[in-house]
């Protein structure tokens, strides 16, 4: 009795495994070609057609997707696995389909002067921290850019050099080396985005752009002028050659420590212009204004007569309306001579 | 040109690049567009989203003659493939899948709808938008004849999305499967259910969930072979770089190969005895 039982279990654990295996398992004549990169089956087995028409076409070609499936997924548990945050995930190969791109490839950028250079000598690109230590304030700051680390031009206290001019302003001369290496890198980044798109720059002066107006020819005369070692000085005009005119700074300001006598007598000046009790006129405003309003006034009287005459009889009904919509301002004016006017015509 | 940072990196990420972005579809509805083609675009907007573009209006081109306009719309919403839905008497329920190579159209292939159950009309749970669909292919149509092959090609890229190095193994429920079958092909989506089995490897049962087509194949407009040569072709940089001076034997076995200059062997330097060091004596 007990040996039948055990049998029995062994028996059953037996046709258990099998079934396991067997579920997952599928029979297919031909292998089906797997791209696990893309998570795509390809199954070249040619479809039994018969089977198709007799059975639910659904139903087929659900158990077809499901068999198709199966082997897809026993492909994809085959691949290494890790655990990323309590997920098991799976490592995924490259793709094996090829498709088309979208866009075609990118060209390479074109390499600066110093790209080159760099690459001909073999210098090789240092990586540098983005911090570094600033002694004087005791902290980690940037390398370049805002509030960078060891910036002179913010410094307070200058020793004036031996062989310097005790007169020559230090910080400025700081503040104006830093403006021309800025002036110098722009420049330099310009010229090597002109070099890639193969833009020819002249070597000094104004790079020219077609139909250029007399403003900008001037500009570039100006500039040509302009550009020689003594900066122009010594350059003659040619026979009918103006100066040109809005060349130079566009706002003048009074220097910060001028003559103190003229900066009170502006201020005293200023407080008694807003004291004052009479307005202040600005001459040509004003005489500019009165000559507008004169003009609107006669063009308005003229085309109310001409109005009034081509009219022969006809309803002033017309002329009024013709008179409120155009002009808004005599509208009033022309509102108030409309009741006049439709007497007459009604008569 | 742009003004800001904002727009420099709206813009950059639109230039080409070595690795490129996901392909994104636009789903545009015909002069006459009936409820079974809008219905269908709808679903295939679901099933692409987030990366599909839907144009509400009806656009009164037609493909097959006049490309500019779609070429117009790829070049504006910056995508590579579309899906256009019309219906007349000759053609009933048209359904154009079409893609972009550089804002031209590379190829594109009418498929008419024979049969069409909607996402509404299965009353099943669904799964969250985006997740990655595993794609089967039945049928030997797909590697005999040509336009079935490039019907393939094109199926992959519209349902792909988006290319990842890892994927979880629990999440992968999606499943499309399309079989060509009697010149005419059958698209079925279906959400797979892992069912415990004895080992690690689950066993699949599936629920028809999706849209389901039953298509049959009309007009094609592939492009010639040189176009499709200049469009697959790939970067050099993305090429796996080849290891040199690796083998690897039948058993496994890795070999290595060193280059050395050539060796005095009358003085290499071996172990040193101070004691038979030749003094200045001697």
């Amino acid at each position: 009795m007990a040996a039948c039982s055990i049998e029995d279990v062994l028996a059953k654990a037996e046709r258990d495994e099998a079934e396991k295996l067997k579920s997952i398992s599928v029979h297919k004549e031909l292998e089906l070609e797997f791209d696990p990169g893309n998570l795509i089956a390809f199954d070249k087995n040619p479809t039994d057609t018969r089977a198709f028409k007799k059975q639910n076409k659904d139903a087929f070609l659900r158990s077809l997707a499901r068999d198709n499936t199966q082997l897809l997924i026993n492909e994809l548990w085959k691949l290494p696995t890790e655990r990323v945050e309590e997920v098991i995930v799976a490592k995924l190969p490259e793709p094996t389909t090829r498709l088309p791109r979208e866009k075609p490839v990118p060209k390479p950028r074109p390499s600066t002067k110093w790209e080159e250079f760099a690459k001909l000598k073999g210098i090789q690109k240092k990586k540098k921290t983005n911090l570094v230590w600033d002694d004087v304030h005791k902290e980690w700051k940037r390398r370049w850019g805002y509030k960078r680390a060891n910036d002179d031009t913010k410094e307070w206290l200058i020793e004036v050099p031996e062989t310097a001019d005790p007169n020559e302003d230090q910080f400025s001369k700081r503040i104006k080396a830093k403006k021309e290496r800025v002036a110098k890198n722009e420049l330099n980044r310009l010229r090597n985005i002109a070099r890639g798109q193969k833009i020819k720059v002249p070597g000094v002066g104004l790079a020219p752009s077609d139909q250029q107006s007399k403003t900008e020819l001037g500009k570039a005369i100006h500039v040509a002028k302009h550009s020689t070692a003594s900066v122009g000085k010594f350059q003659g005009n040619l026979p009918k050659e103006k100066a040109p005119k809005n060349i130079g700074k566009k706002r003048q300001f009074q220097p910060l420590i001028g003559d103190f006598s003229v900066e009170k007598q502006k201020q005293l000046d200023l407080l008694n212009i807003m004291d004052s009790k009479k307005p202040r006129i600005d001459i040509t405003k004003a005489v500019n204004k009165q000559m507008r309003e004169e003009d609107r006034q006669s063009g308005f009287q003229k085309r109310k007569s001409s109005g009034k005459k081509g009219r022969k009889g006809n309803f002033s009904g017309k002329g009024t309306a013709k008179g409120k919509g155009k002009k808004g301002g005599p509208g009033g004016g022309g509102g108030k001579n409309r009741k006049p006017r439709m007497k007459q015509g009604k008569r | 040109k742009p003004k800001t940072k904002r727009s420099k990196r709206f813009l950059q990420g639109r230039e080409p690049k070595l690795n490129e972005n996901i392909k994104n579809a636009m789903l545009i509805k015909g002069g006459n567009a009936n409820q079974t083609v809008t219905q269908a675009l709808k679903d295939i907007y679901s099933l692409k989203k987030p990366n599909a573009v839907m144009y509400k209006k009806k656009n009164i081109t037609r493909p097959f003659e006049d490309q500019t306009s779609l070429e117009f719309f790829s070049k504006k919403s910056d995508c590579s493939l579309f899906l256009f839905g019309s219906h007349n008497k000759k053609r009933p329920d048209n359904l154009v899948f079409g893609r972009m190579f550089d804002f031209h159209v590379l190829d594109m292939i009418e498929l008419g709808i024979e049969k069409f159950v909607s996402l509404k009309d299965v009353k099943n749970s669904k799964f969250p938008e985006g997740t990655k669909p595993l794609l089967i292919f039945a049928g030997d149509a797909f590697e005999t004849d040509n336009e079935h092959k490039k019907l393939k090609s094109l199926l992959i890229d519209f349902f792909r999305g988006p290319t990842v190095s890892c994927v979880r193994l629990a999440g992968l429920e999606h499943v499309l499967h399309i079989t060509a079958l009697d010149g005419k092909i059958y698209f079925r989506s279906y959400k797979a259910l892992l069912k415990k089995s004895g080992c690690r490897t689950p066993r699949i049962e599936l629920e028809d969930m999706g849209p389901s087509f039953d298509f049959t194949m009309r007009r094609t407009h592939l492009a010639s072979d040189d176009l499709y040569k200049t469009a697959h072709r790939q970067p050099k940089a993305l090429k796996p770089k080849k290891k040199k001076n690796v083998s690897h034997d039948v058993f496994g076995t890795k070999y290595g190969r060193l280059h050395m200059q050539k060796q005095d062997l009358a003085r290499l330097q071996t172990r040193k005895m101070k004691g038979l060091k030749k003094r200045k004596g001697e």
